[in-house]
C-alpha cells in the first residue's frame, strides 16, 4: 500500500512539474561581472556602452545588452525586463543602434521600425513606423533613416530605397528622399548626407553608387559611381567618407574606398575586404570577414588603415592569436579612452555570441556571451540603470 | 453489416525491427486534419508543424532529422529532389487505410532497393477497390466535411468492378480554408496580446484514380494521382505594428505522378516485383512589394522530373532462408528560373542485396545496399558530385515466449545509411554549397514486444514494445551564415549523439457491451549537438527536440457510437542547442474529443461525426513564432452506398 503512494505521489510530481503555467515569465536580465571596472574612468566621458544583438531573421530575438564600464559588469539582455509591457519585445533583426539627444535608437529591420528608447534606461518611447529600415544618422534636429521600401515600379525588381528624415522632438517623419537600390548605411559629412546604396535585392546587377543629400533641400543632389554592392560608411576627422563593398561574393572580392566631399569622387581605394569597420581617430579598424562562393572557404582579415597617411598600419590588429577562437567577426568598436577595443563573434547565429575585449595592443582582456548576433555598439556618457519603478504604499 | 467492408488484403509479413501502425478506424477516429497530425501518435516522432491547416508539417523520427525520413505511398517513395521535404500536412486522411512506421527498415524478403536507402520510413497506405463474391458492382461514397478556419472539405470515392479480378477507383476531394484563427501571447505581469492569423489560406483539389487487379499468384496496381493547391504564408509572427504590413507571399503547387507496381510469385521458390514511377511537380513562389511594401520581390518557378524503376526478386533457397535482390534505377531533375542556376539532374542507382532467416526462433535479415549517384548540369564544371558508397544493416528477433502466456520477441538492429545533399544544398543560388559529401547516420536499437491475447474477461489484447537506442548523426549538413544574416550556405558541419527509449502500449478491452481500445506511447530522448567542442552550448539539447513526449488514445464504442479522446504531450525543448532561458519552449498538451456514429438507412450506409481539438484553448508554438490554432471545431458526415 505504502508503495502505491509512493508512486502516486512521484506521479503527481511527474505531471505537475511537466505542465506549462499559463503565462510565461519576463526573462529577467543577467548580471555577469567581466572586469573589476575601472571608477578612474569616470572623468571621461564614456561609461559603458550599448550593444544589440540583432537575432536571426524571422525568430523575433534582437535583444540589448549592457556593458558598464566603471562597475565592469555585462548585463545581457535588459530591454524585455524593462519594457515588460511591449508586446514581443524588441523585435526582429536589430541592424543598427545610436544614441542621440538623450534616446537610443535601434533600427529594427524586420519589424519595420524605429524604436526609441530612453538613453539612460533603455525604457520604451515610441516607434517610428519605417518599413525595411536599415540605418540611421544623425545630424541637428533630424534623424535619417535608410530604408529598402521605397515607391514600388512597373518593374518590380527595380525599386529604389528611400531615406527618411525624422524630426527628433516630434518623433515623426516629416519627410522622404528616394536615392539608389537597396540602401544601406549612411553618414553626414559636410551638410550632405552619403547613403551607400547596394541594390543587394537585384543580383547579379548590384547597385554601384553612394548618393549624396544635400541636407537643406534634402534632395539628391549628385550620385558617385564606386563599386558594386555597397555596404558600410565611416566619416574620417577631415570630412572624407569611407566606404565598403561587399563584392559579389564571387569572383569579385569586398574592397574599401575612400570619397573626397569637396569634388564628390572616388579619390582612394584599398584591397582591404570590409566587412565592418569603425573609426577611432586616425586609425580606421575594419574587419574584414569574406566569403567566397567559388572556393567555399571564409578568409578573416584585422587591418589598421591610418586615415590621415591612408596606408594599412596593422595587417592583424588581434596580437595575442585570439582570432583562432573567433568563427565569425560581426562587430568593431574602439574605446580610446579605456584604451580598449571591441570584437563580437555571431557564431553559428542560431546560438548566442561572444563579446571580446582587447586592449589597444590587440592582447584580450575578456569575453563574455551576449545575444544572439551582436553586432552594434553605442556608447553613453552615464551607465545604464534600471528605472525606478513606481511603489504604490497602501495607506 | 459489417462495419468494414474493405478488407485490407495484404501478406502480412513478420515484422523483425521496431513498427508502428495505425489503421481502420483507429486511425479514421483520430480527430485529425492530416497525416502529419496522425503521425504524432507514434512514439519517437516529432512532427515539425507550422501551424494551421496550411502550414508545412514534417516529421523528424528519433532526432535524426526530417530528410532521414522515407515516405512511402503504397510501396514507392515520394520524392522531392529539391529540398527533400515531404509536407505530410498536405495527405488527407479521407482514403487513408493505414499508416505505418518503421525503425531502421521494413524487412520483408521482397521490397524495393528504396525501403532499405532511409533510416527511417512511413508508409502511407490508401484504400484499394476490393470487391468480395458476389457483392454489386460498384460501390460510391459521398463526404462533406465542414470546420473552423471556414473550412469547407467535400470528398467523393467511386470504386467500380470491372471484372473478377479487376476493380478501379476514383477518389477526389476539394478543400478551401480561410486559415484565420486567433492566437495570444502573454507574459505574467506584462503583455498580453491577440491577434488573428492572416493569409493562411489554402486551396487545395486532388483526383486519384486506381486500377488494381489479381492474377494467378500475384496482384499488380497502377495509379495516376494529381494534386493542385494555391496557399497564403502567413510568415513569423514577430513584433510588427499590428495590422499595418500584411504578408501577402503566396505558392502554387501542381504535383502530378503516375505509379505502377505488379508482383508474382512463379514459384513456390521464386517471386518478382516490378514498380515503377513518373512524376511532375511545379512550385511557384510569389512575394510581390505591390502587394507588401516591406518585402523582396521574388517571383520563382521551379519544376522537378523524377523517374524510377524498380525490380526485385525473391529467392527461397531452403524453407527458413530466402534471398533477394532488389535493384532501382532513378533519374531527377530541377529547372527553376534562379539566376546563376546550373539546372542540375541525378543519377540515382540503387542496389540492395538481402537474406532473411526464419529458423525455429529466430528471424533475421541482413543486409547490403549499394548507392550509386552522380549528378550532371548543363553548366560544365558546375557539379561534382559523383558517390559509389555501401551501407549494412543487421536485423534479429527471437522469439523468446510463445504460450499461452502471451508471445514476446527480443530484437535488436544496427544500420549505417546516409542522406544525399539535395538539390538545393548542393546548388541553390547563394546557398548551395557544391562540396557538400552525404550526411551519414549510424542507429544501434535493441527491444522487445511483447502481446497477449485472451478470450474473456475485461482486457481482451495487449500489445507492448519498447525499444532503446543510440543514434549517431555525422557530417551533419546545416545552413552556416556567411558573411551576413542574409546570405546563407550550406556546409557538412554538425555531429549529434541521441539516446532515447521508447515504449507503446496498446490494449483492448471488453466491458459488457462497450468496446474500449487504449493505446498509449512514451518517448525519451536526449539528443546532444557535439558539433564543437570548443562552444559552451557543446553537448545541448538539439532544437526542438523535447526530453519526454507522451501520447494517449482512449476510445470506446457501442452500438455503432464511438467516443474517441486523444491526448498529445510535448515537454520542454529549447529552440536551439543553446540550451538557455531565452531559447526555452514550455512544453505543450493538447486533448482532442470525437463523437461519431455508424448506422443504415436501408442500403444506405452513413457515418457523421463531431470533433473538437484543443479542448483546453492551450496556445503553443511548435516552431517558434509560428503559433497553433487553439480551440477548433470539426464535423463530417459520409454516405456510401
Amino acid at each position: 500500500m505504502k508503495k502505491r503512494v509512493y508512486i502516486l505521489l512521484l506521479g503527481i510530481c511527474m505531471v505537475w512539474t511537466g505542465c506549462r503555467t499559463d503565462a510565461e515569465d519576463i526573462i529577467p536580465s543577467q548580471d555577469e561581472e567581466v572586469s573589476t571596472g575601472n571608477s578612474a574612468q569616470t572623468t571621461e566621458s564614456i561609461k559603458g556602452f550599448y550593444l544589440l544583438n540583432e537575432g536571426n531573421m524571422g525568430s523575433n530575438k534582437c535583444t540589448l545588452d549592457f556593458y558598464d564600464a566603471t562597475t565592469g559588469i555585462y548585463t545581457r539582455n535588459i530591454y524585455a525586463e524593462v519594457n515588460p509591457s511591449v508586446v514581443k519585445e524588441l523585435g526582429d533583426v536589430g541592424n543598427d543602434l545610436q544614441v542621440y539627444d538623450g534616446k537610443l535608437w535601434a533600427v529594427v529591420n524586420c519589424s519595420h521600425f524605429v524604436e526609441v528608447m530612453d538613453a539612460g534606461t533603455a525604457e520604451h518611447i515610441t516607434q517610428i513606423s519605417i518599413p525595411n529600415c536599415r540605418y540611421i544618422c544623425f545630424d541637428g534636429e533630424y534623424a535619417y533613416v535608410s530604408s529598402y521600401a521605397g515607391p514600388v515600379q512597373i518593374d518590380p525588381n527595380a525599386r529604389l530605397g528611400y531615406v527618411a528624415k525624422i524630426d527628433i522632438k516630434t518623433l515623426q517623419v516629416v519627410d522622404t528622399c528616394t536615392v539608389g537600390y537597396q540602401p544601406d548605411e549612411l553618414v553626414v559629412s559636410d551638410g550632405r548626407i552619403y547613403v551607400a546604396n547596394s541594390g543587394g535585392y537585384r543580383v547579379p546587377n548590384y547597385d554601384r553608387t553612394v548618393s549624396v543629400i544635400d541636407i537643406a533641400s534634402f534632395r539628391v543632389v549628385e550620385t558617385i559611381d564606386v563599386a558594386i554592392n555597397l555596404h558600410r560608411m565611416e566619416v574620417d576627422k577631415r570630412g572624407y567618407v569611407w566606404v565598403s563593398s561587399r563584392g559579389d561574393y564571387y569572383g569579385r572580392g569586398s574592397k574599401t574606398f575612400v570619397i573626397d566631399t569637396k569634388g564628390n569622387e572616388v579619390c582612394d581605394s584599398f584591397e582591404v575586404a570590409n566587412s565592418e569597420m569603425t573609426i577611432s581617430g586616425d586609425s580606421l579598424y575594419i574587419i574584414g570577414s569574406e566569403w567566397s562562393y567559388v572556393s567555399n572557404s571564409w578568409r578573416v582579415t584585422y587591418k589598421i588603415i591610418d586615415t590621415e597617411k591612408r596606408h594599412v598600419v596593422s595587417e592583424n590588429f588581434i596580437a595575442d592569436g585570439t582570432g583562432s577562437r573567433i568563427r565569425m567577426p560581426y562587430g568593431v568598436a574602439v574605446n580610446r579612452y579605456a584604451g580598449e577595443f571591441y570584437i563580437t563573434d555571431a557564431g553559428n547565429y542560431v546560438s548566442p555570441g561572444t563579446l571580446y575585449c582587447f586592449s589597444l595592443d590587440g592582447v584580450l582582456k575578456w569575453s563574455v556571451r551576449t545575444g544572439d548576433i551582436p553586432a552594434h555598439f553605442a556608447f553613453v556618457s552615464t551607465p545604464w540603470h534600471k528605472p525606478n519603478k513606481e511603489v504604490k504604499i497602501e495607506e | 453489416m459489417s462495419e468494414v467492408m474493405i478488407v485490407a488484403k495484404r501478406i502480412e509479413n513478420h515484422e523483425v525491427g521496431p513498427v508502428q501502425e495505425l489503421k481502420g478506424r483507429e486511425l479514421k477516429e483520430l480527430s485529425v486534419y492530416s497525416v502529419a497530425d496522425a503521425l504524432r501518435y507514434f512514439s519517437g516522432v516529432q512532427v515539425k508543424d507550422y501551424g494551421g491547416v496550411g502550414g508545412l508539417k514534417t516529421v523528424n523520427i528519433r532526432s535524426l532529422g526530417t530528410n532521414h525520413t522515407g515516405v512511402f505511398l503504397n510501396g514507392i517513395q515520394l520524392g522531392n529532389a529539391q529540398n527533400g521535404q515531404i509536407d505530410l500536412g498536405r495527405f488527407s486522411m479521407d482514403n487513408m487505410e493505414a499508416l505505418q512506421m518503421y525503425n531502421g527498415q521494413k524487412s520483408s524478403a521482397l521490397q524495393t532497393a528504396k525501403d532499405f536507402a532511409s533510416a527511417s520510413a512511413i508508409y502511407m497506405r490508401t484504400r484499394k477497390p476490393y470487391f468480395i463474391g458476389a457483392e454489386k458492382g460498384y460501390r460510391c461514397n459521398v463526404g462533406m466535411k465542414v470546420g473552423s478556419f471556414d473550412t469547407y472539405n467535400p470528398t467523393l470515392i467511386w470504386e467500380q468492378r470491372l471484372s473478377d479480378k479487376v476493380s478501379a477507383m476514383l477518389s477526389a476531394e476539394y478543400m478551401t480554408t480561410s486559415g484565420k484563427y486567433p492566437f495570444s501571447y502573454a507574459k505574467k505581469n506584462g503583455y498580453d496580446t491577440t491577434e488573428v492569423r492572416k493569409n493562411g489560406d489554402v486551396m487545395s483539389l486532388r483526383i486519384e484514380t486506381m486500377l488494381a487487379g489479381e492474377m494467378q499468384g500475384g496482384e499488380w496496381c497502377g495509379q495516376l494521382y494529381f494534386y493542385d493547391s494555391e496557399r497564403g504564408f502567413p510568415g513569423a509572427s514577430v513584433r510588427e505594428e499590428p495590422g499595418k504590413f500584411r504578408h501577402q507571399d503566396r505558392q502554387w503547387d501542381t504535383s502530378v505522378f503516375a505509379q505502377c507496381s505488379w508482383q508474382k510469385r512463379f514459384t513456390k521458390r521464386y517471386q518478382l516485383m516490378f514498380n515503377g514511377k513518373v512524376a511532375w511537380d511545379y512550385l511557384h513562389y510569389l512575394s510581390d512589394p505591390n502587394l507588401d511594401i516591406t518585402t523582396m520581390y521574388t517571383d520563382n518557378e521551379y519544376r522537378q522530373t523524377e523517374a524510377y524503376l524498380s525490380v526485385s526478386h525473391q529467392f527461397g533457397i531452403t524453407p527458413w532462408l530466402k534471398a533477394s535482390l532488389a535493384n532501382d534505377v532513378q533519374y531527377n531533375y530541377l529547372d527553376a528560373n534562379l539566376t546563376n542556376f546550373v539546372y542540375p539532374w541525378r543519377w540515382t542507382v540503387l542496389s540492395a542485396l538481402a537474406m532473411n532467416v526464419e529458423w525455429k526462433g529466430l528471424t533475421a535479415q541482413a543486409s547490403l545496399l549499394h548507392t550509386w549517384v552522380k549528378d550532371e548540369a548543363s553548366k560544365v564544371g558546375s557539379v561534382g558530385l559523383h558517390k559509389s558508397v555501401f551501407t549494412p544493416s543487421v536485423v534479429v528477433a527471437y522469439k523468446a515466449m510463445d504460450d499461452k502466456r502471451g508471445m514476446l520477441n527480443i530484437r535488436a538492429f544496427y544500420k549505417r545509411i546516409f542522406r544525399m545533399p539535395t538539390f538545393n544544398d548542393l546548388y541553390y543560388t547563394f546557398i548551395g554549397n557544391k562540396a557538400l559529401k552525404p550526411e551519414y547516420t549510424t542507429q544501434y536499437n535493441i527491444g522487445l514486444n511483447y502481446n497477449r491475447t485472451m478470450g474473456q474477461g475485461w482486457l481482451r489484447r495487449l500489445e507492448w514494445q519498447t525499444d532503446a537506442y543510440f543514434n549517431l548523426v555525422e557530417d551533419k549538413i546545416v545552413a552556416m551564415p556567411t558573411s551576413n544574416q542574409f546570405r546563407w550556405t550550406m556546409m557538412n558541419f554538425g555531429l549529434c549523439h541521441i539516446w532515447g527509449v521508447e515504449t507503446s502500449l496498446k490494449a483492448s478491452w471488453q466491458i459488457k457491451r462497450v468496446g474500449v481500445g487504449t493505446s498509449l506511447t512514451y518517448t525519451f530522448n536526449r539528443a546532444m549537438d557535439k558539433t564543437d567542442r570548443r562552444s559552451e552550448f557543446y553537448g545541448g539539447q538539439l532544437p526542438y527536440i523535447p526530453w519526454h513526449a507522451f501520447s494517449a488514445i482512449v476510445s470506446a464504442e457501442y452500438r455503432g457510437w464511438r467516443l474517441n479522446y486523444s491526448f498529445i504531450y510535448t515537454g520542454e525543448r529549447y529552440e536551439s542547442s543553446a540550451n538557455i532561458p531565452e531559447n526555452y519552449s514550455q512544453p505543450w498538451y493538447t486533448s482532442d474529443l470525437g463523437l461519431s456514429k455508424q448506422f443504415r438507412i436501408k442500403k444506405v450506409a452513413l457515418r457523421f461525426s463531431v470533433e473538437v481539438c484543443n479542448i483546453f484553448n492551450q496556445q503553443y508554438e511548435v516552431v517558434q513564432c509560428y503559433p497553433i490554432p487553439g480551440t477548433n471545431f470539426k464535423t463530417k458526415l459520409n454516405v456510401e452506398i
